[in-house]
């Protein structure tokens, strides 16, 4: 990697954030080599569904690094500062609006788990998108389309639609609220 | 109007990054795979209904904390649920348990700290917490009334 043209700050904190990862992955290893003395069997179990998940989201793995890629490429962030961040752009009521808009409808229709869209989350907060609006995407992804039908066949039409109406809604107040606690700058 | 190749090969350059910088993130990515496969195996499906005490407003706190605890695809959330219902569970309950879910998170709180910053990731996952059993109770008083 290319550090060169980074300030000093920006290397070191991804050097910890680097560490970090590698003590945690330690740490779970360690887990995983107790349990495996005290029961193979299901830490061998274990690690078959750790190998099957890590089969199962390949797919979206790879489709979130192009969404990144493409993203960095194509969205300019000035243009981006327009979309999402409140108060750009020469109607700022309008914009706001647009911007709540975008974070529901692209929490809903993400796929994968929820822990592959962190970096791409990251990625927008750096670009200077608010917290609230981060909040709320993730928060949207309680609400899984595909899986409609099945919530439906166990509690029924009425209660799936008034569950996510009632989640969409409150996205907004997770975000703002969020928002209200945090300061973006110490996050 | 940019030429061509110049265009692609700006493009694989910022896809290259991205992978650069997914790549780094893989030991936590990796750890939390290998949690989330722990809790799927080791603990069994039996002990989720044991856990119910059948009291409504004890067990929508119940709920909203195993939802939080609990990882993998939101599917199994809602065939828990069902389960649970058929048990005698209440409805209430199991709102909390499906919204908190897929909306808190206990198993990802690492991944969620080290990539968008501690203090984001621990208040979205206090407000997540309260709002699943807010939720509920919306829910579930509306569909009484209607």
């Amino acid at each position: 990697m290319n550090n060169k043209n980074k300030p000093r700050q920006k290397i070191q904190g991804n050097r910890k954030q680097g560490k970090a990862g590698w003590y945690f992955f330690i740490i779970v290893i360690t887990l995983y080599v107790i349990l495996l003395i005290l029961n193979p069997a299901k830490t061998a179990l274990s690690f078959k569904s750790f190998f099957s998940l890590i089969i199962k989201i390949t797919p979206t793995l790879m489709l979130i690094i192009l969404l990144i890629g493409l993203f960095n490429y194509f969205v300019p962030p000035k243009k981006l500062q327009e979309w999402l961040v409140h108060g750009k752009g020469t109607n700022p009521g309008i914009q706001r609006i647009k911007a709540w808009g975008i974070a529901i409808i692209g929490g809903i229709v993400s796929s994968g788990p929820i822990y592959l869209w962190y970096p791409f989350l990251a990625q927008l907060r750096k670009s200077g998108v608010r917290n609230s609006l981060i909040a709320t995407f993730l928060y949207n992804r309680a609400v899984k389309i595909p899986l409609v039908p099945m919530m439906i066949m166990y509690f029924g039409l009425a209660y799936t639609i008034i569950l996510t109406i009632v989640t969409m809604i409150f996205s907004v107040f997770n975000g703002l609220l969020l928002e209200i606690i945090i300061d973006k700058k110490n996050y | 109007m940019q030429e061509p190749r110049k265009t692609l090969r700006g493009l694989s350059q910022a896809v290259l990054k991205a992978a650069r910088s997914m790549y780094n993130m893989l030991p936590i990515l990796s750890g939390i795979i290998l949690l989330i496969s722990l809790v799927n195996t080791w603990v069994p499906k039996t002990l989720y209904t044991s856990i119910f005490s059948k009291n409504p407003l004890l067990d929508v706190f119940i709920g909203d904390l195993l939802g939080s605890i609990l990882a993998g695809n939101p599917i199994t959330s809602y065939i828990l649920g069902g389960e649970l219902l058929t048990q005698g569970v209440s409805l209430l309950a199991i709102t909390a348990f499906i919204v908190a879910w897929v909306t808190v998170g206990i198993v990802q709180l690492p991944a969620e700290a080290l990539i968008l910053g501690k203090r984001f990731a621990i208040t979205r996952t206090l407000i997540s917490f309260c709002f699943a059993i807010i939720i509920s109770v919306i829910t579930v008083s509306i569909l009484k009334i209607i």
